[in-house]
Parts: structure tokens; C-alpha cells; sequence
């Protein structure tokens, strides 16, 4: 009997343990970034710019790496739910009753998944240099649209899959073509639909590696897809390796702005997903 | 067509799920305008014959079907055959309800919207009939615009069976159709079935004999994916041919 009592204790404690770790964590990073950037967190910063002098801690802001980051991210998230809705309803709703393809396909995902960065970022600039093109917001796009894609194809399908199979039957044995019992579901599972942009927006606009060589930086607001975009991760990176002091403290402010949209994308999801889960079933 | 020709009439189905022989050479002809029901212990292939009947069956991994299945002398298995005809034909019951993510209403008017372009009056007027005929109208029409989700679950299920009947279908299919509900519910569908077969062949997979017995005209019984017996309900009940029927009747199959 004791023994029970002792183990129920000790895993209790592990886990309240762990999860004040990880809760601490969070705290820790977000105070940092608050305290080290609230200081340099200026109108400036985020209406402006960088000037002539911006990097050596003179006039402007960091505008051009937000107007970036959310093209980029935005314009990613748009271009990979095009391809990866698809491809979730074809894996669930086409060939559903071929396991071996579609768990080869589940496979391949997950690979995809796993691939750092880096090597969509190589990936991308290789095509651009067989294209003849230069660093770019198109570039970069591609780059993280790559990036995201396995992300959106496994949220959707480990979504789609909790649809239970009766409702898809329901919509089909009503006479319902494939397409028309998928859109049943996807009306199902339009909230977890806001949980795979969420997901994808976020990996998007936080990675550094995949926009380095494919979208460049610049210090002026991309007006055309052609034109090299800067991006909120590299402009920390940027800023963070300079040995000014004034500098450094902006990179905690950029590093700021970029928790701040990433809150802002996930409080407008939280919001759809309860607006839309009305008439969702079970 | 006369109430002597079967409605759906199998010829020599065999259904393989991977390596498993599910059902084994069946051969029945389902009639017109009765109720029939499919009985037998749980594993034996009846849910697997009832989706055999509106190719239900086709979306399970790895099935491998031979054999006919003829739906007013039309083979559902023959290739060019076009299944959301075939599919339109026969409204399913299923286990438990499984509401449109959609509002009352429009889980009625599905159907009817995926088939054509029904006039708004027209729809409106539809509606309310699949929905007296359920019995439900009093209780919903005040609501028609509320999630379906919100029914308590016996009016879920009666919703199902309004949105089924909604698309015209000379069949109705229950699968264990009254095993989630409550006893009033159930009663509720039990009558109707038996209302509704004045205008619609039935065909009933269910476990419980007694609900077999009230609302069958015939029962076919099931065992290890063969027909072992099949006849008018009080034969089969009461005076079953097959020693396997015998034993499953008086409970010692389960």
C-alpha cells in the first residue's frame, strides 16, 4: 500500500516539476526579451525604416523586417494551404482504403517535416540560381512555403483523421460525390484548419535559415516580388551581432515585435476556432 | 414493380477485408416494401452486408468484393454503374447519429441541394415534411436555424433519418440504429420503421432479437460470415430450421 502512495507522490511531483519548467521557461524568455527590449521599443522602431545611420544605432526602425516577415509568412501560409488541403483530403478521402499508399505518403511527410531548414533554404537558392533569379520576396516565399508544407499536410490530416468516418459515410450514402462528403468535413474541421495556419505562420516567420539566401535582405519595404525582403529573424541576427550597445538592445526590441505578432496571429486564431466550432459534431 | 420482386436481390457476394474472408458466397433477395432484418452474433459480417448494399463498403482499406448485388435489377457492382445514383437510392441509419456539422435545417436540405437547385419555397416546404414524417417538427420548428448538434440524441437520430428520406430513396438501411438511444427513442424509431414501410423497403442490421421480432416481417440470420437461415420472422423465431438459429435464439450464441 505504501509503496503505491510513494509512487503516486513521487510522478505527481515530477510532473508539477516539469510543468513549472517549462511555464518558467516561457516567463523567462518573454521577461528577457521585455526587459532588454522595452527600452529601445520606440514609434520609430516600428513606423520606420532603418536610416543612414540605423546601424550604428543612429535614426529608423525595423518596419522593412515586419512589412518582410509578414509578406513572407502571410504569403507562405496562403500558397501552402492551397497545395496542402489537397493533399490532406486526397490522403483521407481518395485513398483511404489503400493504407499502403497512404501511410507511404504520411511517411514521406513526416520526412519532409523533419528536414532542418537549412536545407529548404539550399533547396531554394539552387532553383533560383537555375532560374537566373536573384534573392527575392518571391524567393523567399517559395523557400518557406516548402518549409511550412509538411507542417500544414500532417496538422490537417492528423485532423481530418478525429473526423469519425460515419460523417463522411453520412454525406456519401446521401449521395454525396467524394468532394462534396470532403467539404462536410472540412466544415468539421474548419477550427482545426486555424490550428494548422497557426502552426505553419508561426515555424514560418520565425525561421532564419531558409529566407537567408532566398530572399536577402534589404533595408527598404519590398514593392515587388523581385526585389530582396528583409525579415524580422535576420534583422536580430543582424542586429544582435553588433558590438553596439544601442544596436543590441534593438535586436531585443525586434525580437520583442516578433512575439508580439506571433501573439497577436495566435489570439485572432483562438478567436475563429470558438467562432466556428458551433455546428461542429461530437 | 409488384411486391413479389426482391428488391435488392445478392448473388454470390464474397467480401475480403486483407486476409480476412468476411462473408462467404451470400445469396438473398431482399423484398419489397418489408422489413427485414439482418441478425446474428457481433463479428459475423451482418454491418459488412448492409455497406455492401450501397457500396459503403468500398472506402475500407484493403476490400477486395465479388459477386453481385442487384438494386431493381441493376448490378451496383458493375463498373460503369454510377454510385451516387445508387447511393441516392437508400438512406442509412447509422449506429449513432451523426449530424451535418450544420443546422437543422440544412441537414435536411443537404440532400436535396447536392441533387439539384431547389427552389427556396420549394426546400422550405420539404423540410417541414421530412420533418412531420420523423416526428420532429413540433419539436424543432421553432429552431430550424439552430446547430443540429444541440438535439438531444434521439432527435439526432430522427434528424439522420428526415435527411435521408429528404432525397427520396425507395430503402432504408439501419445499422443498429436505435443502440445509442434511450427506450422512449427507440420506440420512437421503431415505429417509424414500421410506419414507413407502407412506402420504403427496410432493411435492419440489429442485435436485438426482440426488436427483430416487433418490427421484422423477415429475418435473415447471420454466423461467421454465412447465411445460415432465412425466413418470415415468427418461422425463424419461434420454429427455426437450422440447429445454429436454434441456439442462437434461445441465447447461447452471443
Amino acid at each position: 500500500m505504501i509503496k503505491r502512495k510513494i509512487e503516486e507522490y513521487f510522478f505527481k511531483t515530477l510532473m508539477i516539476l516539469a510543468t513549472i519548467i517549462v511555464v518558467g521557461s516561457f516567463f523567462l524568455i518573454v521577461g528577457t526579451i521585455f526587459s532588454k527590449g522595452l527600452p529601445y521599443m520606440t514609434l520609430d522602431m516600428v513606423t520606420k525604416v532603418p536610416g543612414g545611420g540605423f546601424y550604428i544605432g543612429k535614426e529608423g526602425g525595423v518596419l522593412n523586417a515586419i512589412i518582410g516577415s509578414l509578406y513572407i509568412a502571410g504569403g507562405a501560409t496562403v500558397l501552402g494551404l492551397i497545395i496542402s488541403i489537397p493533399v490532406a483530403i486526397y490522403i483521407n478521402m481518395y485513398l483511404n482504403n489503400k493504407n499502403f499508399i497512404s501511410n507511404l505518403l504520411r511517411t514521406v511527410f513526416d520526412v519532409l517535416f523533419g528536414i532542418p531548414s537549412i536545407v529548404y533554404g539550399a533547396f531554394g537558392f539552387l532553383i533560383m540560381v537555375y532560374f537566373g533569379l536573384r534573392a527575392s520576396l518571391l524567393g523567399g516565399t517559395i523557400a518557406v512555403t516548402l518549409l511550412i508544407i509538411p507542417v500544414l499536410v500532417r496538422t490537417l490530416d492528423e485532423v481530418i483523421r478525429t473526423v469519425p468516418g460515419e460523417l463522411r459515410d453520412a454525406a456519401l450514402s446521401l449521395g454525396a460525390t467524394r468532394w462534396e462528403a470532403a467539404k462536410v468535413v472540412l466544415r468539421q474541421i474548419r477550427p482545426g484548419i486555424y490550428t494548422a495556419i497557426l502552426l505553419a505562420f508561426g515555424r514560418g516567420i520565425g525561421d532564419v535559415a531558409s529566407v537567408l539566401f532566398t530572399a536577402g535582405f534589404s533595408d527598404n519595404i519590398p514593392t515587388s516580388l523581385h526585389e530582396p525582403a528583409a525579415t524580422l529573424p535576420l534583422a536580430i541576427f543582424f542586429q544582435l551581432g553588433s558590438p553596439i550597445a544601442e544596436v543590441q538592445g534593438r535586436a531585443y526590441a525586434s525580437a520583442l515585435i516578433l512575439t508580439i505578432v506571433v501573439l497577436i496571429i495566435t489570439l485572432l486564431s483562438e478567436l475563429l476556432i470558438k467562432k466556428f466550432s458551433k455546428h461542429k459534431i461530437g | 414493380m409488384t411486391n413479389t420482386t426482391p428488391h435488392i436481390s445478392v448473388q454470390d457476394l464474397n467480401v475480403h477485408i486483407g486476409n480476412q474472408h468476411i462473408l462467404k458466397n451470400i445469396s438473398i433477395d431482399i423484398p419489397n416494401k418489408k422489413v427485414t432484418s439482418i441478425i446474428g452474433p457481433s463479428g459475423c459480417g451482418k454491418t459488412t452486408l448492409l455497406k455492401s448494399f450501397n457500396r459503403l463498403l468500398d472506402n475500407t482499406a484493403d476490400v477486395k468484393i465479388t459477386g453481385k448485388v442487384l438494386v431493381d435489377g441493376e448490378d451496383i457492382y458493375d463498373p460503369n454503374a454510377e454510385i451516387t445514383h445508387i447511393r441516392k437510392k437508400m438512406g442509412l441509419l447509422s449506429q449513432r447519429p451523426y449530424p451535418l456539422p450544420m443546422s437543422i435545417y440544412d441537414n435536411v436540405a443537404y440532400g436535396p441541394r447536392i441533387h439539384g437547385n431547389p427552389k427556396k419555397k420549394d426546400l422550405d416546404i420539404l423540410v417541414e415534411q421530412q420533418l412531420r414524417a420523423t416526428g420532429l417538427w413540433g419539436e424543432v420548428k421553432d429552431r430550424l436555424n439552430a446547430s443540429a448538434t444541440r438535439l438531444s440524441i434521439g432527435q439526432q437520430q430522427r434528424l439522420c433519418l428526415a435527411r435521408g428520406l429528404a432525397v427520396n430513396p425507395e430503402i432504408i438501411l439501419g445499422d443498429e440504429s436505435t443502440s445509442a438511444l434511450d427506450p422512449v427513442s427507440t420506440n420512437i424509431i421503431e415505429n417509424l420503421f414500421i410506419e414507413l414501410k407502407e412506402k420504403y423497403s427496410i432493411v435492419l442490421v440489429t442485435h436485438i432479437l426482440r426488436q427483430a421480432a416487433r418490427v421484422s416481417d423477415y429475418i435473415i440470420f447471420v454466423y461467421m460470415g454465412e447465411i445460415i437461415e432465412y425466413g418470415p420472422t415468427k418461422e425463424l423465431l419461434h420454429n427455426p430450421k437450422e440447429k445454429l438459429t436454434q441456439e442462437y435464439v434461445k441465447g447461447y450464441i452471443v
